[in-house]
């Protein structure tokens, strides 16, 4: 039967591009797709085009997924996230040539884009259980107590990936959100979806527990708008918007107190820093008697 | 049958003796159980929006049976399910208030005292609940005990094991027991656990069974098994009340208990009543939920709702 083998037409096979919400792959609830397009013009693919309802959906599966994620230690969200780099590593060749596509860039400009994403998964996992020591300990206080700051992950997180670096940019302000045991809704880049749908599967295959990251695309004032007015939205990263969106999300945002991170002009080949990881926790401190002090200032 | 006779004669023979009763329940039309599924599952499609979600979430809220029926029930947990059962929401008194509390026997006096003077009647889970497992009298005073402590409405179970060992006239007789020992005041609930009850044809037998014995409402489960409320159960329990009510003018209410925990869910359930049933069931004295966390859930929706905006746990109770 297999004598001659003689070259057939392949059928050409499609990936259908879906949302990442609570570890699964749906379509947006709307039913409605958007037209994706490289730099130049030419039809990439469909992506969902997400509804406000998407954005309730993912929140949901967000907050489900904190209480695990929170409560994981620092360690272990280490090791997830170095996880996502090497799963990252060993799909290096499609996410080169998706994310030529989206930012018509060249072969090796891509490829350093994505190395510097897959060394940002690295540096953040480095840091998730370092960050504490950074920014909590001990503080001295005038009576018999220890007294203890630590920092602790603001809760579910809203994130307007950036809009122009679609893939390390998204990977510079995702990563420090889950580093420190926050959950993320993503929402990708408007014009440029496809390198931030596909790190969903890559997300999906590295232990990333279902619902810490949910990515949607789409219109990214529609999706923004509901996710910055919910009251089970604790903070929002306004990276992907522009000024006058900016202005109107942070209004939304302040009638539950979110925590906001305002837009910045941000070079996302640089060192990253801490600033990001830090920008989404919160300063628990406890205060725990040592009883009476002795001449030495301890009692033991 | 005789067409001069009133409706109700037609079923007085039926519980002369055990081998009529089997007869009778035995003669019920078979259950399609891939209709019913069907059925049920195409009533959950309708889309219901704006005001008319308004409407059926405030619907809804008043149909709750607010339950907690746990081994850790303290006064305390019961006070505060009675202080929001009389006002959901404190922030905004437009919601109204639920049907009921349903608690255990002992926390009847507790919950009575959390609810007076506010219209929210006292449910009270009694014969052994939840398996039914006990004698007789042993039932009968424990519905008297919650009686005398003041309750509205008695749910108690079946024999399931009884049921499906085919003494179908002693289920018959419990039920008749427990209905003389509820008095005038209260109105009795029969639970058939439908999640044991194996087939719809059972279901549907069941459903006869409690009717015929003089029950004021017939529910679903009791919550502590694996399958409780479903659409397809309780649209063949709603098509039994139709049924006994156009055959002897007495209607009877239905309860679905356990594993409704949303709006959406709960509006499903509302078109199936206004559906099967009709709308003189889209009442609380005709229809409940026996729920604990839907509640929140409705009233989560109704904030999103009244503000556009969507609301979080963080703003309603945790019980």
């Amino acid at each position: 039967m297999s004598e001659k083998t003689e070259k057939t037409e392949r059928l050409s096979v499609f990936k259908t591009y879906k949302l990442y919400v609570g570890g699964k792959f749906p379509r947006s609830e709307s039913g409605r797709v958007y037209e994706v397009t490289d730099a130049k013009g030419n039809w990439l693919a469909n992506a969902p085009l997400s509804s406000r309802k998407d954005a309730r959906d993912a929140v949901v599966a967000a907050r489900k997924a904190f209480g695990a994620w929170s409560g994981a230690t620092a360690y272990n969200r280490g090791q997830v996230l170095y996880r996502v780099a090497e799963m990252l590593e060993g799909r290096r060749e499609q996410f080169v040539r998706e994310v030529a596509e989206a930012e018509g860039l060249s072969k090796s400009r891509a490829a350093a884009v994505v190395d510097a994403a897959v060394d940002r998964w690295v540096w953040y996992a480095g840091w998730t259980d370092k960050i504490a020591q950074v920014v909590g300990g001990a503080n001295p206080v005038a009576g018999p107590f220890f007294n203890l700051s630590s920092p602790e992950p603001t809760g579910v997180v809203a994130v307007l990936a950036p809009q122009e670096s679609s893939f390390l940019g998204l990977v510079s302000v995702l990563a420090p959100v889950i580093a420190t045991g926050n959950t993320a809704v993503v929402v990708a880049s408007e014009k440029s979806p496809l390198p931030a749908l596909s790190l969903a599967e890559v997300l999906a295959t590295s232990d990333v527990p279902g619902g810490v990251v949910n990515i949607l695309s789409g219109r990214t004032a529609e999706i923004a708008a509901p996710l910055a007015a919910h009251q089970d939205v604790n903070a929002i990263d306004l990276a992907g918007a522009d000024e006058a969106l900016a202005k109107e999300l942070e209004i939304a945002a302040a009638d539950n107190l979110k925590r906001v991170l305002r837009p910045q002009a941000v070079d996302y080949s640089g060192t990253p820093g801490t600033d990001r990881l830090t920008a989404f926790l919160e300063t628990k401190t406890v205060w725990h008697t040592t009883g009476a002090l002795g001449a030495a200032g301890s009692s033991y | 049958m005789p067409t001069t006779a009133p409706p109700a004669h037609a079923l007085t023979d039926v519980t002369a003796s055990d081998s009529t009763l089997r007869r009778f329940l035995h003669g019920l039309p078979g259950v399609d159980a891939v209709g019913l599924e069907a059925r049920a599952a195409s009533l959950g499609t309708r889309s219901i929006k704006t005001t008319a979600k308004a409407y059926a979430i405030d619907l809804a809220i008043s149909m709750v049976d607010l339950t907690t029926l746990e081994g850790a029930d303290t006064p305390g947990k019961v006070r505060a399910l009675g202080a929001k059962a009389v006002h959901p929401d404190p922030t905004d008194r437009t919601t109204p208030a639920t049907a009921a509390v349903c608690v255990y026997p002992d926390m009847v006096a507790v919950a009575k005292e959390a609810v007076a003077g506010s219209g929210v009647k006292v449910a009270s889970v009694a014969t052994a609940f939840p398996a039914g497992r006990a004698a007789l009298d042993v039932k009968l005073a424990d519905v008297r005990d919650a009686v005398a402590a003041g309750a509205d409405e008695i749910d108690m179970v079946i024999d399931r094991g009884a049921f499906l060992a085919g003494k179908y006239l002693k289920v018959y007789d419990e039920i008749v027991a427990v209905r003389e020992t509820c008095g005038t005041n209260a109105r009795l609930k029969v639970i058939f656990e439908t999640g044991e009850l194996s087939t719809y044809d059972n279901i549907r037998r069941a459903s006869w069974l409690g009717m015929l014995a003089g029950a004021d409402f017939i529910k679903t489960s009791t919550g502590k098994v694996a399958v409780n409320a479903t659409p397809a159960n309780t649209l063949l329990m709603l098509e039994a009340v139709r049924d006994f009510r156009a055959r002897t003018g007495v209607q009877v209410g239905v309860k679905p208990a356990g594993g409704i925990r949303t709006s959406k869910d709960a509006v499903k359930f509302l078109v199936l009543v206004n559906e099967t049933a009709g709308a003189d069931w889209l009442d609380n004295h005709w229809f409940r939920f026996g729920a604990s966390s839907l509640l929140n859930d409705l009233l989560m929706q109704r904030q999103k709702l009244a503000t556009g905006r969507y609301s979080g746990p963080d703003y309603v109770t945790v019980d």
